[in-house]
């Protein structure tokens, strides 16, 4: 149950960090890879100021200002100086990469006692029910545990209701529309670049804050935590798209969580039938891969050419 | 309310690929005209309307609209003034979002977009009483992509969302050559009628002659990228079809013996 738990809680987490890669990639087109270096980025900010005693709401949030960052300045390389867009990521991600190191001053801060989020929550859980257990469905479950798991079901919601509230608004529209027909948002008098710009800053900012979460739900910011997690989002995205088979705006963010919760609980369940760790991220890359080719293989195999 | 001063554009200057698109053209348009650019492939009418539309810089010359120096203008900062319509009916609409939120973006052209919603009470009435009046069925289907649509439907919507909020300037980049005869017949229609009831100042490129005749008041002919013949007032009213098509002869007959001239006195000096 423990098993479970932690695993819905990290795939909550990790569901702003599948939002965050879905704007970049559903709507602008792009495998923003800056993510790999955003979510430690997150994760690095947060953990040095928990370190250092700041109020975790703060440093939560300073974490995903930092994302937003890094995110409008591969929106920047890309547009102002006209670098390909995934290698302006690849750019920003290296140098994410020094970035970090300098940011946690080492490759690891651990916040076994530093007051996060988390902590707060597993006390506040604690108190209200005033028992260490309680019993869901004949289940025994650590009340901390499903404090933990509540807070980060309130932060997806939370963050895919603004998240959707801001695609619907004028701007949010515009954005949209700039993945769909740059040329047309030009000509009705909307900076393209500019959009692109914002866009990848808000995807950027959801994956720190992902990753500002996941360290403190963890209890440490790692400088090697990112590798690899676009291709997770892009997971989660895919997953999220299959469960609900739909791309209008509100399921596909419902899927992303959906998805990102799924994914994660089959790579628990992998690893718990004895799938072996540094096997993960080459299983997520062949299952991205699949996901990628086999719509369009099904398809040709059902509607034969006609030759 | 547009004047061209000598305007100039060379693309990919130097290299073998090197095409002088416009040479010098000279030009102003009077408030309410409706002038009709036609030219053969390769003429310069399409650079001529991206140029006011702000596509590209020019290599020298100035472009002033509606009182404005806009030649340093980007594009989506002259979208405030100008209005457009592509040739591609894919090129002027999102095809992913849905009809009312295609038209909540031409309504706001030009205008700084806020955190408002996009889909707002005040935009959603008119616009089914609008879209209605196409007679094309299309009311009830605000909230379905665009992209579902047929090329005619989505040439229309572009021309009503590039006209929604009234422009300085209109441009139609040959919006019908795309279209099968009977939705062009439709989309030429209502261009008649949005030009009319607003006269709308509008610059329309196309290459047919009978378009030509039928519609405006003033016809440019680009050739080589200079502005060949400027038929306006009785003379354009006058004017047929058959007309145009002696003067583009006449063109061509006059570049043949050009370049057989050339040939001629090539082969006897060199």
């Amino acid at each position: 149950m423990t098993l479970l738990l932690g695993a819905l809680t990290i795939g909550l987490i990790l569901s702003l960090l599948a939002m965050g890669v879905m704007i970049s990639f559903r709507i602008f087109a792009i495998p923003d890879i800056t993510t790999d270096g955003s979510i430690t980025l997150g994760a690095a900010i947060a953990a040095v100021l928990l370190a250092g005693g700041t109020n975790p709401l703060l440093a939560t949030a300073a974490g995903a200002l930092g994302g937003a960052i890094a995110g409008a300045v591969t929106g920047i390389l890309h547009t102002k100086f006209q670098i390909n867009a995934l290698l302006s990521g690849i750019l920003v991600m290296t140098a994410l990469y020094s970035v970090n190191l300098h940011v946690m001053g080492r490759s690891n801060v651990p916040l076994m006692q530093a007051r996060t989020l988390a902590s707060h929550g597993e006390e506040i859980g604690e108190s209200l029910l005033g028992a260490k257990t309680l019993n869901v469905f004949g289940w025994s479950v650590a009340t901390s545990d499903a404090a933990l798991l509540l807070m980060a079901l309130g932060a997806a919601v939370f963050a895919g209701a603004v998240l959707y509230l801001f695609f619907r608004t004028s701007i949010g529209t515009a954005m949209r529309a700039t993945g769909d027909n740059p040329q047309m948002v030009r000509a009705l008098g909307a900076n393209v670049e500019g959009y692109i710009v914002l866009g990848l800053a808000l995807s950027n900012g959801l994956v720190a804050l992902s990753g500002a979460l996941l360290a403190q739900y963890q209890g440490f910011a790692d400088a090697q935590m990112g590798i690899g997690m676009v291709v997770w989002g892009l997971a989660s995205v895919i997953i999220g798209e299959a469960l609900t088979g739909s791309r209008s705006l509100g399921l596909t963010i419902i899927g992303a969580i959906m998805g990102s919760i799924l994914f994660r609980l089959l790579v628990a369940i992998a690893l718990r039938w004895g799938l072996n760790p540094n096997d993960l991220k080459l299983i997520t890359a062949l299952f991205v891969f699949a996901a990628l080719v086999l719509p369009g293989l099904i398809a040709k195999i059902k509607k034969p050419s006609i030759a | 309310m547009l004047d061209l001063q000598s305007i100039r554009k060379t693309f990919n200057p130097g290299t073998v690929n090197e095409v002088r698109a416009l040479q010098g053209v000279d030009l102003t348009i009077d408030e309410g005209a409706f002038v009709v650019v036609l030219g053969m492939n390769g003429s310069g009418k399409s650079t001529l309307l991206n140029a006011v539309a702000g596509s590209f810089y020019l290599d020298s010359g100035a472009i002033r609209l509606s009182g404005n120096d806009v030649t340093r203008w980007p594009e989506h900062r002259r979208a405030k003034l100008i209005g457009r319509v592509f040739q591609n009916p894919f090129s002027g609409t999102a095809p992913n979002m849905s009809i009312a939120e295609n038209f909540a973006l031409a309504a706001g052209r030009g205008q700084p977009r806020g955190l408002g919603w996009a889909l707002s009470k005040s935009l959603m009435a008119p616009l089914r009483d609008r879209i209605a009046s196409l007679k094309m069925g299309l009311e009830g289907r605000l909230d379905n992509a665009i992209g579902s649509l047929s090329g005619g439907q989505r040439q229309a919507l572009t021309l009503l969302m590039a006209t929604w909020k009234k422009p300085r300037l209109l441009l139609l980049d040959e919006h019908t050559a795309a279209l099968d005869p009977k939705s062009a017949e439709q989309v030429l229609a209502l261009t008649r009628e949005v030009i009319g009831r607003d006269t709308l100042t509008t610059l329309m490129v196309t290459h047919s002659m009978q378009q030509a005749v039928n519609l405006g008041d003033r016809i440019i002919m680009m050739h080589r990228g200079t502005v060949l013949h400027d038929i306006r007032g009785a003379e354009k009213k006058r004017l047929r079809a058959e007309d145009l098509i002696d003067r583009f002869d006449a063109v061509r007959r006059r570049e043949q013996l050009d370049e057989s001239a050339a040939e001629m006195l090539r082969a006897s000096y060199l």
